[in-house]
């Protein structure tokens, strides 16, 4: 027998890249490989060596659920490439995927630009606000983020480059399957999107309060037309549904105060403070929760106009606390959200009321109209009311209500948003989007291989 | 991928008529469960075994041939189950308990049942865990024994086996750490099955489906060793301070 020269090498052995990744709620662990690409060349060098678990691109991590993880495969962690560059004669960006909202803003604000879509936090990048094909406060005027790409580059299943256009003819249908594709038609690497003009960084804002689910419903269908932006939250404790109605402008020059007007277009969003790093289950509870969504309702004035506020405060008021996913505990949580045409409204004060019921306390319950969906086939948005709410997982017969709500959802031909899902079943899933089997079909030329996958496209069948 | 709620959606059984095992199944939320195979020797009770979990409304059930002791296919058979989709939970309840009597008379017995409880499940075990690790998460839950707590005069060779196989498990266990996927050693007390009929119920004796509540709530805790039920923990770390010339006199 030789003496051998290297030591046998085991398959259970971890190699030094090997990481546990998870999504904004915490829950459903998987090890993946990950790398931080610096160059289109390092994506397609991953996608022509990628092994049978396959390749994922993963942004900033704020899908609540499964969607930028992927057991076993090779994770880019594309906030690596973050460059970007404003062009303010064309009104666009052009950006590395991995630029994050954050970095684009305060690079274009204080140059009399903003964003065409942000979601509640800044912290997503360029890549995923495409693949989720995100919305803001502004879709029911504006539409997804998707709407506003006049280009794309993506490197493909083969690891061939392809730029794609909501115009071209020959790439509409890969573009528009990239756009709510959930990173399963390639690794998006750069984007150009068109931004908007503003004079001033600050909001101004009008606030409303509505006594209940009805009241703040008829509240936002008249604001609808009135207002760029407009949320509302609702007191999820409340038996009623009483919520404050947000609305909101870019403001103008001379909306300002004559003091603010040399500065107006300064922009430093600040971190007040980091949840800590151990935090025990069950600080999320009814009492706690009833104490913050009382405070939240009194907190807003019954009816004010504008109000001026920071665009942090008013778009992004929970990057004030860094990771405060931790809240929730080790458990972790997930944000269900759903959507419904306006003939099915009644389904938002069932899922509010039957959540109540099981003793679901929702730190944060988001209502807001959508205005009409685009050309993608697994994009979310759609004409009428979408309801997000963050619940704990560890309540008891949370799986129940919740597949329960999905059956009212399906019927009334709403769905779930992928970006937030964490446990919807597969069934569910293929029901409620019927441009699947189109979706699929696009994307079998995108990656003939089926080198893009995740836990979630594992999850759902997708 | 067991979702966010904990609600697996396929489970890989060896030992796939195993009475623990299969009241695991039936405990196993089932809101998402699509796939379980059953893997075991072709039996009456294993065809029994598919169409009782399928009767009880599980989506998916299907038997596969799988042999403990004839390590050489085990790679193939387990990666082939694996090749057809994800396993999120893996049940390893193959073993036997043999006659202490016979055995002792017949040491090849001894040798069988040593390849099936020890030998096998070191084999399977492995080539399951080399799976588990590739895709990044799973767990597999071990059956192990009080048994193997401290060996007895009644059943030490049964026992020996399963201290193997623990002590194998636990090391197993620390090994996958990191990798997404993790192990739970499960050390139940005497349970009613068809291993244990006709013997004398040991204190603390439990039915099969007191075994699988226990090991479905460990599973959601992520826990790494259980005892079933679980104040055994406390009778084992008195058994195993008993010394050995009283330990033989007690009443096995």
């Amino acid at each position: 027998m030789s003496i051998p020269t290297e030591r046998a090498t085991s398959p259970l052995m971890r190699n030094d890249d090997e990481v546990i990744l998870t999504g904004w709620g915490r829950t459903s662990p998987s090890a993946a490989t990950v790398t931080d690409p610096d160059s289109i060349e390092d994506v397609q060098a991953a996608i022509v060596h990628a092994n049978t678990r396959g390749v994922l691109a993963r942004g900033l991590g704020r899908s609540y659920g499964d969607a930028a993880q992927s057991g076993g495969a090779t994770v880019l962690l594309m906030p690596s490439m973050n460059t970007f560059t404003l062009d303010p004669a064309a009104k666009t960006v052009t950006a590395a995927a991995g630029a994050s909202l954050n970095e684009i803003l305060a690079g274009i604000v204080p140059n009399g630009f903003f964003v065409p879509v942000t979601p509640g936090t800044r912290m997503v990048t360029v890549g995923g606000a495409i693949a989720a094909d995100i919305h803001g406060k502004n879709h029911h005027i504006d539409g997804s983020f998707g709407s506003h790409v006049t280009s794309m580059t993506i490197v493909d299943g083969t690891g061939a480059i392809r730029v794609l256009a909501p115009n071209d003819p020959k790439t509409h249908d890969d573009f528009w399957a990239t756009v709510g594709g959930m990173g399963l038609t390639g690794v998006i690497v750069e984007a150009t999107f068109t931004v908007i003009p503003i004079e001033s960084s600050l909001m101004s804002v009008d606030t409303e309060r509505g006594n209940d689910l009805d009241d703040v419903m008829a509240r936002m269908l008249a604001a609808d037309a009135r207002y760029r932006y407009s949320v509302a939250w609702i007191d999820s404790v409340s038996a009623a549904g009483r919520g404050v109605i947000i609305s909101g402008e870019h403001a103008t020059l001379d909306q300002l105060p004559a003091a603010k007007r040399g500065s107006a277009r300064a922009y430093a969003p600040k971190v007040v403070a980091t949840a800590p790093k151990i935090i025990p289950g069950g600080l999320i509870n009814k009492l706690s929760m009833r104490a913050f969504n009382e405070t939240w309702f009194r907190k807003h004035p019954k009816q004010r106009a504008g109000d001026l506020h920071s665009i942090a405060s008013f778009f992004h008021p929970l990057d004030g606390v860094q990771e405060w996913n931790r809240v929730y505990g080790p458990a972790g949580f997930l944000q269900y959200q759903f959507l419904v045409p306006d003939s099915a409204g009644e389904v938002i004060g069932t899922a509010l009321a039957q959540l109540r019921a099981v003793g679901a306390p929702s730190f944060l319950t988001v209502l807001k109209r959508f205005g009409p969906a685009n050309p993608g086939p697994l994009s979310f948005p759609d004409k009428g009311w979408t309801l997000a709410m963050d619940i704990p997982t560890g309540v008891d017969g949370l799986a129940a209500t919740l597949d329960g709500l999905d059956e009212l959802v399906a019927e009334s031909g709403g769905r779930l948003y992928l970006a937030k899902d964490s446990r919807q079943s597969p069934e569910m899933f293929r029901r409620t989007y019927p441009r699947l089997a189109q979706w699929q079909k696009v994307r079998a030329t995108m990656d003939p291989h089926a080198v893009f996958t995740s836990d979630l496209a594992r999850r759902l069948q997708l | 991928m067991i979702d966010a709620l904990g609600d697996p959606q396929s489970v890989l059984v060896l030992g796939g008529s195993s009475e623990i095992a299969l009241a695991t199944v039936l405990a196993l939320p089932r809101n998402r469960l699509n796939r379980v195979v059953l893997a075991g020797r072709a039996s009456a009770a294993l065809d029994a075994a598919v169409i009782d979990l399928t009767k009880a409304g599980i989506k998916g059930v299907v038997a596969t041939s799988f042999d403990a002791t004839d390590t050489m296919t085990h790679g193939e058979v387990i990666d082939a189950i694996f090749d057809a989709g994800d396993i999120d939970i893996v049940i390893l309840a193959f073993g036997m308990l043999g006659d202490q009597m016979a055995v002792e008379a017949d040491p090849n017995l001894a040798v069988h049942i040593a390849t099936t409880n020890y030998t096998g499940a070191v084999s399977a075990g492995l080539h399951v865990a080399r799976r588990l690790r590739q895709q990044g998460h799973g767990a597999l839950v071990v059956i192990s024994s009080v048994a193997g707590d401290r060996a007895r005069r009644s059943n030490y060779v049964y026992g020996s086996t399963k201290a193997g196989l623990d002590a194998f498990a636990q090391g197993l266990g620390d090994a996958m750490q990191g990798s997404g996927a993790h192990v739970m050693v499960v050390r139940p007390g005497m349970v009613r099955t068809r291993m244990s009929a006709g013997l004398p119920e040991a204190p603390m004796t439990t039915d099969a489906p007191d075994v699988a509540k226990a090991i479905v709530v460990g599973l959601r805790k992520g826990k790494h060793t259980i005892y079933a039920p679980g104040n055994l923990r406390y009778l084992m770390g008195v058994v195993k301070t008993v010394p050995r010339p009283i330990f033989r006199k007690l009443p096995s």
